[in-house]
């Protein structure tokens, strides 16, 4: 299968203060359409950092990072955001759902910026929420739902824009067992079934398992490289 | 439009600051709205096109008089209809805190102004009483006086020939109440014999205050103003022919210029409101940062961020700005009302809608831009990161 993402030397350094402090070391990795992959490594291993450059959050230092034939480390600002907002989906730790909308309207935002109609928006948010198994609480607000059911209106945000890519930070981070183990199987069947291709951090080996595979990073260095 | 439920939401998170920062917003309009009308009354010259009453008084200030003479050359001119003039006389009823607002007037005056609602046996009444004045029934309620009682007046500035002090004593011949709602307060004046006043007062005689002209014809008024004028042009008594409307304003102007103090008013009012709603906005954003971030994170662009906040700072404005303005245009006659006429507040025209909306518009951009420029200029990476 060929590489969906293309990470070539990839140097990411930070200036803070008077300091500058260097993140990732000359990262060179390869990631497949229909991947499944964890990043594991320690605290300030650069896991985040890798990942905000894959989702095209951040810019290299040096080096380029291609997905699907797109240069994003050449975007500009304005071009990174159509292009994150047309291929990649994010799930973070904490959810990051807007906290007055309902699950419904939390679901639709990204399809605001597409020209869909309101009842278009409307009718693909129920599906994504169908499809997460939550169909009953569209018209709760997030404080209405435990962290569970947050994460999954979270993953049916990102995938509502149907996005080639899923970056996941720690997206199990701040559930309890159970719940984590709803969120991974959902995120395996996307990945399973409908063909994504996700890219997760973790630091949990057990959420790690469900991935197809996993690369470990350690002060900015990947550690090992994928088969 | 698609984003307004977004706009929504981000005012709706904290309701409590919201509908304070909106009520504040309320009330700074809502004095706009009242002010505003006072401050174009004070600053427009008015026009003469369509009046049939018109008022003449010295050009230099209205608290110099005018030689009795004019009288009968204003009246000789083309196009005027009816001639009666009048005299302010400043007095007090016991104590200083009863000012009273009394004017010694010339004959025909009640020709010129049936608002008064003065009967002819009213009328007939003054005229063959030389010490006799007529009371609105609001002051005569006010003080318990009936027809046939003395009332001792205390000048402010005319000292009585015959005595030689400020006390007058003058017999009430009468009470007359104004026949419409809008115009009660006329009941809170007396009114005198002129005639009596020129010949009993000290300063002299044969002095009008200012004279009321009624014309034949409203479309005629500007030019019979202009041929009014155009008697006394070059002497040392020269005139003004205005509307009523210009002649009761410039009163108010004595104090000083009303529609400067307004605007002053104003400008403080909102200077005010900047600082407060703009403080307002800024804890709003910082508060979403995290959130603001998330939009980016999703594919908003910077543009579409810096919009969302702006479009949030206007509409929070113009929320309260058009309540207020709203409440501002119910409240105006209900004052006039409630006042008898006392108080006349203009209506809110379609001028102060406009300057209004456009004023909302800019303080919603004022308090905007810097929340909404931080916005834009928002690193995701360093917002998710909680730096």
């Amino acid at each position: 299968m060929s590489a969906l993402v293309e990470i070539r030397d990839v140097s990411k350094a930070y200036v803070r203060g008077r300091q500058t402090v260097e993140v990732l070391h000359h990262i060179t990795l390869d990631i497949r359409k229909g991947d499944f992959l964890a990043l594991m490594g320690p605290s300030g291993s650069g896991k985040t950092t890798l990942l905000n450059l894959i989702g095209g959050l951040d810019s290299p230092s040096s080096g380029s990072i291609s997905v699907d034939g797109t240069r994003i480390d050449q975007l500009g600002g304005t071009a990174l955001a159509k292009w994150r907002a047309a291929h990649v989906g994010f799930i973070f730790q904490f959810y990051n759902l807007l906290p007055i909308l309902t699950a419904q309207k939390n679901v639709e935002v990204p399809l605001l910026l597409t020209k869909l109609s309101a009842a278009q928006r409307r009718q693909n948010a129920k599906i994504a929420l169908q499809l997460v198994n939550l169909a009953d609480r569209a018209s709760h607000k997030p404080g209405e739902l435990s962290g569970g059911q947050q994460q999954r209106v979270a993953i049916a945000r990102a995938i509502i824009s149907d996005p080639t890519l899923l970056v996941c930070d720690e997206p199990t981070g701040d559930l309890d067992r159970q719940s984590a183990e709803e969120v991974l199987n959902l995120l395996q069947v996307l990945n399973r079934e409908q063909g994504k291709t996700i890219i997760m951090v973790t630091h949990d080996p057990k959420a790690a398992d469900h991935a197809s595979h996993t690369l470990h990073l350690e002060k900015g260095s990947l550690v090992e490289s994928l088969p | 439009m698609k984003y307004l439920h977004l706009i929504r939401a981000a005012l709706m998170r904290r309701k409590t600051r919201t509908v304070l920062t909106i009520l504040s917003v309320l009330a700074a309009f809502l004095l706009f709205g009242l002010l505003d009308g006072v401050r174009v009354a004070f600053n427009s010259g008015g026009t003469l096109a369509g009046v049939d009453r018109l008022v003449v008084s010295s050009r230099f200030s209205i608290i110099q008089s005018l030689p009795e003479s004019l009288v009968n050359r204003v009246a000789a001119v083309q196009g005027v209809r009816l001639v009666t003039w009048a005299n302010w006389f400043g007095g007090y009823f016991r104590e200083q805190k009863n000012q009273m607002i009394i004017f010694a007037i010339g004959p025909g005056y009640f020709d010129a102004y049936p608002d008064y609602g003065v009967t002819p046996a009213m009328a007939e009444a003054l005229a063959s009483t030389r010490s006799g004045v007529l009371v609105g029934k609001a002051v005569a309620d006010r003080f318990g006086w009936k027809v046939g009682d003395k009332l001792p007046i205390l000048g402010s500035i005319f000292p009585n020939k015959a005595t030689g002090e400020t006390t007058w004593t003058f017999d009430i011949v009468g009470i007359y109440q104004a026949p419409l709602a809008a115009n009660r307060a006329l009941e809170q004046q007396i009114l005198l014999n002129w005639k009596y006043f020129d010949e009993a007062n000290a300063y002299g005689g044969g002095q009008v205050g200012w004279i009321v002209v009624k014309v034949a014809d409203p479309a005629d008024s500007a030019r019979v103003a202009q041929a009014i004028d155009a008697l006394s042009a070059n002497s040392d008594h020269e005139t003004k022919t205005q509307t009523e409307q210009e002649f009761n304003l410039s009163f108010a102007k004595q104090i000083g210029d009303i529609g400067l103090i307004v605007t002053a008013i104003i400008g403080a009012v909102f200077f005010t409101l900047m600082l407060l709603t703009g403080n307002t906005m800024a804890q709003a954003v910082r508060e979403r940062m995290p959130e603001l971030a998330t939009l980016k994170t999703i594919g908003f662009t910077d543009r579409q961020v810096l919009a969302l906040v702006f479009g949030e700072s206007v509409l929070l404005i113009l929320i309260g700005g058009v309540f207020g303005l709203v409440l501002a245009t119910l409240l105006m006659p209900i004052v006039t009302e409630a006042s008898g006429g006392m108080i006349q507040m203009p209506p809110v025209g379609w001028r102060s809608w406009g300057i209004g909306i456009a004023l909302m518009i800019a303080v919603g951009a004022i308090v905007g831009i810097l929340p909404a420029w931080r916005a834009m200029r928002l690193r995701v990476v360093d917002a998710l990161a909680g730096r």
